[in-house]
């Protein structure tokens, strides 16, 4: 791809001393804990951001806290660059490192440590995968609620960087509304404990603060998140609609009346194609548009919120209302849902966005999304957290042809502007990254930028944790 | 993902798939959370995500494979839940067949892993050798622990260790089996290498069933190992001498008396006769040939689905499913062995972690035992939480590494049903 975001240049003196520093790591950590060979290292050049690379100097996958501190206390007292990985599934580069990084991946840190259903919490390790938190308590009548579509794999310590989202954040809020407490080592190597098992801590919300930071103000190792009840029943519908302006306008008067079903996702028809030639969930291929809406409760409370929706969505020319009629079909509704990026890798490369706009604008957005593309010669597939004005376009390229990429970065570009132009933001749940990292001076003035890299700073002075990231490259303050 | 290979390098016809399979990865990594390696060692080295990464690495560049591709390679299990689970369609199985090929054909393994691998490519695919040499285990049982402690020697002793300690009595050999009924229909059934001498009963349960619900049984004359063993080793030339043997021996068959379906028993053959239509794509003498065994080729439960069994009443014995990867992932074949368990009478329990192998993977946990261990543990944890009576699975390899984890009684799922529908009671099962 042609690279248009830039990385930092490689600190030569780091760079220098690569030898050294690998035989100072191998005395830290077991030597299978420790990954240098530079074959070895290409598979963790990247992530799900995967056209952009830089191999790592070397790969740490520590099993404690302990080495993990260990690691960090050295890499500051030399200066080395470290990149925190859960599990590499980042669609904004997250965890892409650079040349003279240590990649610091918490894979083998994958135990849940307590389930506390007295207090409804769950104690995990941060290499801990999303959904696996779901199924030690599903059981036992309790879920984790944000649900990322990688929850297959994405780690609770990746959840924290980004403070990602989900399908279901509509109605239980994003990480950082279902985290208690972490555990985190400092740049230093310091360990410190942050917030506990109760809704509030004594002092300033420095929790609040590390959610989202991705991976910049320090490297968490164990999280405390919140455990919900699950609900009597749960059930997605189906609403087909001629076009994705009407689907759209309909997901605003929803919300706009004071109804929170647990999800309203939307898929294009391109969307649609793509997530019922992989899942064959049945989802209807003769409209323009789709809402899955999901309600949850008793068959009294579902079929009740059911009815308004139903009645809402008439006033917007729904064409189709169909509800799963079994388990299997509303498992199967979701799986096509959350697998939908990936099998699109079925037909093409894609570059995914994640701007997030007022609902109102929704519709407006959607049709000049199409007229970004369309002027770039360039398709797209909708497929995103409605209800919550999340947008996901995929931009469909080819990734062996250097121009089609450019392009598909280009019109990735204008696509965020116009969210934030439209009173949305340049990231709803999946960071900044690198991806987004040169658009936010259009978010956010220089007073704004410089006092979050005023706290950035107050953590990590030289700079070292993920520091190609978030920030853009020129107006830092030098270090 | 992108992918760079020169137009020269895409010549090569394999080359030139794999690179066709490598573009329809986006790197998501779903496929690392149902890993057995990866949720085992936590590497990403040792994920399908990371494999793939490191054989594009290595045939973008044309490079021979070196000792550290090699590891992670081998210690793939090639269970294919990365398979089923990949959204994008990745072909991981043919991307890791041609990986082995390329490490067969460019690198020189250490001494003792060239005499291991030689032992077992000469051995196993052959029953008469391989019962010899249980026999000469016998003996050697009592040293393994000693030889688990030499690391080169560790594969010797994990063989020792998963040696059964009466080889079985000798299995009838090529036949015809009439039809005990009305006459529906006619297979061939495969033989196998190593599962009659290991289990002689699983093919005999299966002829009874068979014959009983009114289907002519061949066993035919000629009938070899499907190649599974030493295509999994990257011996390509020798797996496919195998699979053109058994691709004559059944259209032989074919011609003689006409074949409804190549009956198999074991989920990890099956798995490689149905690929024997790729596997032979470019040898014109075979291509046609082989893609047709490989659309005859049924795993029984496949088969006995077809025939509409009459259900039975529920006759209280609770049935762990392991469902072989072979069969799941390589197969996709689900819902039929239990459905058919059902129908007979069975409860049916699935361990938790289903998706995740048992460690047997072939020979796998005779080459890569430290790792096979861990996930025999935790497969027979999984299953012994169910607390079912008996477990039953569709691969022989699967109940070998099973057995010796497990009190619990282990059957090949055509055991049960051949004894639900009139057949006798699996010994295994006499003292229940």
């Amino acid at each position: 791809m042609s690279e248009t975001i830039q990385f930092l240049p490689p600190r030569q003196a780091v760079l220098s001393r690569r030898t050294a520093i690998i035989a100072d790591l191998a005395d830290l950590l077991p030597p299978d804990c420790l990954v240098h060979e530079p074959r070895e290292l290409v598979p963790f050049e990247t992530d799900a951001f995967v056209a952009y690379r830089r191999v790592p100097l070397a790969v740490v996958l520590p099993r404690t806290t302990a080495e993990v501190a260990a690691v960090m206390k050295y890499c500051h007292r030399y200066g080395v660059p470290v990149v925190p990985r859960g599990a590499g599934t980042s669609l904004s580069g997250g965890a892409i490192p650079q040349e003279d990084a240590v990649v610091l991946g918490l894979s083998k840190m994958s135990r849940i440590l307590e389930v506390d259903y007295a207090n409804r919490t769950a104690t995990v390790q941060a290499g801990v995968t999303n959904l696996s938190i779901s199924e030690t308590v599903g059981a036992d009548g309790f879920f984790y609620a944000p649900d990322p579509s990688s929850q297959l794999a994405c780690t609770i310590g990746g959840n924290i960087g980004m403070n990602s989202g989900g399908a279901h954040c509509l109605k239980y809020g994003v990480t950082t509304n279902n985290l208690l407490g972490v555990k985190m080592v400092l740049v230093d190597g310091t360990v410190i404990e942050l917030g506990g098992k109760h809704l509030d801590a004594a002092g300033y919300d420095l929790l609040g603060l590390v959610c989202g930071s991705e991976g910049q103000l320090g490297i968490v190792t164990e999280a405390t998140v919140r455990l919900i009840a699950k609900p009597e029943g749960a059930r997605p519908v189906l609403f087909g609609f001629d076009t994705s302006e009407e689907a759209g306008s309909c997901v605003a008067d929803v919300i706009g009346s004071g109804i929170i079903p647990v999800a309203i996702e939307f898929m294009d028809k391109p969307a649609i194609e793509i997530c019922e030639a992989f899942a064959h969930a049945g989802y209807p291929l003769d409209v323009g548009a789709l809402l899955i809406v999901e309600v949850e409760g008793s068959e009294a409370e579902m079929d009740a919120m059911l009815k308004e929706i139903v009645e809402i969505a008439g006033r917007h020319g729904v064409k189709t209302v169909r509800e799963s009629q079994s388990a299997m079909e509303a498992a199967l509704i979701w799986k096509g849902r959350k697998s939908a990026f990936g099998a699109t890798g079925r037909i093409a490369d894609y570059i995914c966005m994640d701007g997030t706009v007022p609902l109102g604008k929704l519709s407006y957005v959607l049709k000049k999304t199409s007229e970004i593309t369309d002027s770039f010669g360039l398709r797209v597939a909708n497929v995103f957290h409605a209800g919550d004005g999340n947008m996901h376009p995929l931009i469909l390229f080819n990734a062996n042809d250097p121009e089609d990429a450019a392009k598909a970065e280009a019109a990735g570009n204008e696509i965020l502007k116009l969210c934030v132009d439209a009173g949305g933001c340049l990231t709803g749940e999946h960071g900044v990254g690198i991806e987004k990292r040169d658009l936010m001076r259009h978010q956010y003035s220089e007073a704004d930028l410089a006092q979050q890299m005023a706290v950035r700073a107050a953590f990590d002075e030289g700079w070292i944790l993920n520091p190609s990231k978030v920030f853009p490259l020129e107006g830092r303050p030098t270090t | 993902m992108q992918t760079s290979f020169t137009a020269e390098q895409l010549l090569d016809p394999h080359v030139a798939e794999s690179e066709k399979i490598l573009r329809r990865c986006v790197h998501c990594g779903f496929c690392t959370a149902t890993c057995p390696t990866y949720v085992t060692l936590g590497n990403e080295l040792d994920s399908p995500r990371g494999r793939i990464y490191l054989i594009k690495d290595m045939l973008e560049n044309g490079r021979p494979a070196d000792a550290e591709v090699v590891t992670h390679i081998d210690r793939c299990l090639s269970c294919l839940a990365c398979t089923t689970t990949c959204p994008s369609g990745v072909d991981y199985m043919h991307l890791v067949d041609h990986a082995r090929v390329h490490i067969e054909k460019t690198y020189r393994r250490p001494l003792a892993d060239r005499l291991i691998r030689n032992l077992l490519a000469a051995v196993l695919p052959y029953p008469a050798r391989f019962r010899a040499a249980l026999g000469l285990a016998k003996l050697g049982r009592p040293f393994a622990p000693l030889l688990k402690r030499v690391p080169a020697l560790k594969p010797l002793g994990a063989m020792l260790e998963l040696a059964p300690k009466s080889a079985a009595k000798a299995s009838a050999g090529p036949a015809t089996h009439p039809p005990q009924a009305e006459r529906r229909g006619r297979v061939a059934i495969l033989t196998g290498c190593a599962q009659p001498v290991l289990d002689p009963r699983i093919n005999e349960a299966t002829i009874r069933l068979l014959t009983r619900l009114g289907i002519e049984v061949v066993a035919p004359s000629g009938e070899g190992c499907c190649g599974a063993l030493v295509h999994h080793m990257g011996r390509e030339e020798q797996a496919l001498d195998h699979a053109r043997h058994n691709v004559d021996v059944w259209l032989r068959e074919v011609e003689r008396g006409g074949l409804d379906a190549i009956i198999i028993t074991a989920s990890g053959c099956g798995t490689t006769i149905k690929d024997y239509g790729h596997m032979l794509r470019l040898d014109p003498a075979y291509a046609e040939k082989a893609a047709k065994v490989s659309t005859l080729a049924k795993d029984i439960t496949e088969y006995l689905s077809t025939l509409d069994l009459p259900r039975l009443e529920p006759q209280g014995l609770t049935v762990a499913y392991h469902s072989a990867c072979s069969m799941q992932h390589g197969q996709k074949i689900t819902m039929q062995p239990k459905n058919l368990l059902k129908a007979a009478g069975f409860g049916v329990r699935d361990p938790a972690e289903g998706h995740l192998c048992c460690g047997s993977a072939g020979t796998y946990n005779i080459l890569q035992s430290e790792i096979s261990e861990q996930l025999k543990a935790r497969k027979v944890k999984n299953i012994e939480a169910t607390k079912a009576d008996v477990i039953a699975t569709g691969n022989i390899g699967c109940i070998t590494q099973i057995s010796t984890g497990t009190a619990m009684p282990i059957l090949h799922t055509v055991e049960l049903l051949d004894w639900a529908y009139g057949g006798p009671k699996p010994g295994k099962l006499k003292d229940r």
